[in-house]
């Protein structure tokens, strides 16, 4: 039993002490579950994050299912990720509770419209630092255009757009996947010899 | 039944927003348009106050509109039907990791997903930025592309262009978001933007 109530404190300070979520809770995740409580190690951690960032849902919620249901099973990474939600889920109820009456005053409003400027630039810095990293060629840009006009122009659902562009990936995949086979049967292919040396640094 | 549709509604959230926080953004837009329960203009406020409080970001937006509809039980539904998906999937995950990593077809389907998740913030902040910064009027009934008005905010234009300048200086691009909401929160006070 202690090592529950000890991952939904560990989880719930980790909570208090981030904030906007994802990588900015890297270091504070490394001091409380790497350094402090020794429940994983550096390497772990950012396997788990890798794995979050790539999964549905909230990286933080998936980071800390990970470390509980390493250290006490399902029943532990439930305790973890409540322990994360606890502050958020007290703060914001108590902001959201008092934020309608805040909102009459003038300063209120005027705080949220300068507030407003920075957030769309926190959003589109967010949108040139995954570009980076997930428009790599030609095929990435060509879903990425597609889903841009789709989400702009026709109101399509995003959750469709995300389940039909991971199966066009998986397509894409496939057929790569079965003429690399096909030229590294072959005298030189260059995809398998590409392939190869990717298998080798998995390795 | 409200808290059963909202932990339904942030279920399909978290089931299909790839890379978390603000990949919530275009599903929670979407969410609003589709149940009424809040604007965009609402949304915009609600990631201010999310990126300015404690704790992860989807966790607290999912409170937030929890909180506004049904109350500290609403609250606690939108949460648990956010974190739902994400913790039996990583279970899944969990007992066979290297298995995971390693697969092809994961990569494979990765890699069509990656971009779509970018494009969907895209979206997302070309609204956010049509409601904060430029405003634009369409004609009624009128095809996708018709544009009958435009309205410029210069004072939150201009805010914005200086911290976007200032998020890319080399000595200053580092520091924490909360800085920077900071600043523009004074900054919307001080010049009564």
């Amino acid at each position: 039993m202690r090592t529950y109530i000890d991952l939904f404190l560990t989880f719930a300070k980790v909570g208090v002490t981030t904030f906007g979520g994802g990588y900015a809770m890297l270091p504070i995740l490394e001091r409380e579950v790497v350094e402090n409580k020794k429940w994983a190690t550096t390497g772990e951690l950012s396997d788990y994050f890798a794995i979050g960032q790539c999964t549905p849902g909230i990286i933080a919620v998936n980071t800390a299912t990970f470390i509980g249901s390493k250290q006490k099973g399902i029943l532990g990474a439930v305790f973890a990720t409540l322990g994360l939600a606890c502050p958020g889920i007290i703060i914001i109820s108590l902001l959201a509770a008092g934020l309608s009456h805040f909102n009459e005053m003038s300063a209120v409003g005027h705080a949220f419209n300068g507030l407003r400027a920075a957030i769309c630039v926190l959003i589109i810095n967010a949108v040139i630092k995954l570009g980076k990293s997930s428009l790599k060629d030609a095929f990435s840009l060509f879903l990425f255009l597609a889903v841009l006009a789709a989400a702009l122009f026709f109101k399509i659902s995003p959750a469709l757009l995300v389940l039909s562009c991971g199966f066009l990936g998986l397509l894409v995949g496939l057929f790569k996947g079965r003429r690399s086979a096909s030229s590294s049967s072959g005298v030189s292919g260059e995809s398998g010899a590409e392939n190869a040396a990717q298998e080798a640094k998995k390795l | 039944m409200i808290f059963l549709r909202l932990f339904y509604e942030f279920f399909i959230v978290g089931l299909f927003s790839v890379g978390g926080g603000l990949s919530t953004i275009p599903f929670l837009a979407n969410m609003g348009e589709n149940t009424g329960w809040f604007t965009l203009s609402d949304l915009t406020n609600m990631i201010a106050v999310s990126e300015s409080t404690p704790g992860p970001l989807g966790i607290n937006m999912a409170t937030y509109v929890g909180f506004s509809v049904a109350g500290a039980g609403g609250a606690l539904a939108a949460v648990l039907g956010l974190m739902a998906p994400s913790v039996i999937i990583v279970l899944i995950i969990a007992t066979f990791l290297n298995k995971f990593r390693n697969n092809h077809h994961v990569e494979a389907v990765f890699h069509g997903l990656r971009p779509a998740s970018t494009a969907l913030i895209a979206a997302a902040a070309f609204s956010v930025i049509t409601m904060s910064l430029i405003t634009i009027e369409r004609p009624a009934g009128g095809p996708f592309w018709a544009i009958s008005g435009l309205t410029w905010h210069l004072p939150a234009i201009i805010l914005a262009g200086a911290i976007l300048l200032l998020t890319h200086l080399p000595k200053v691009k580092k520091l924490h978001p909360v800085v920077w909401l900071a600043f523009s929160a004074a900054m919307g006070i001080i010049f009564e933007i």
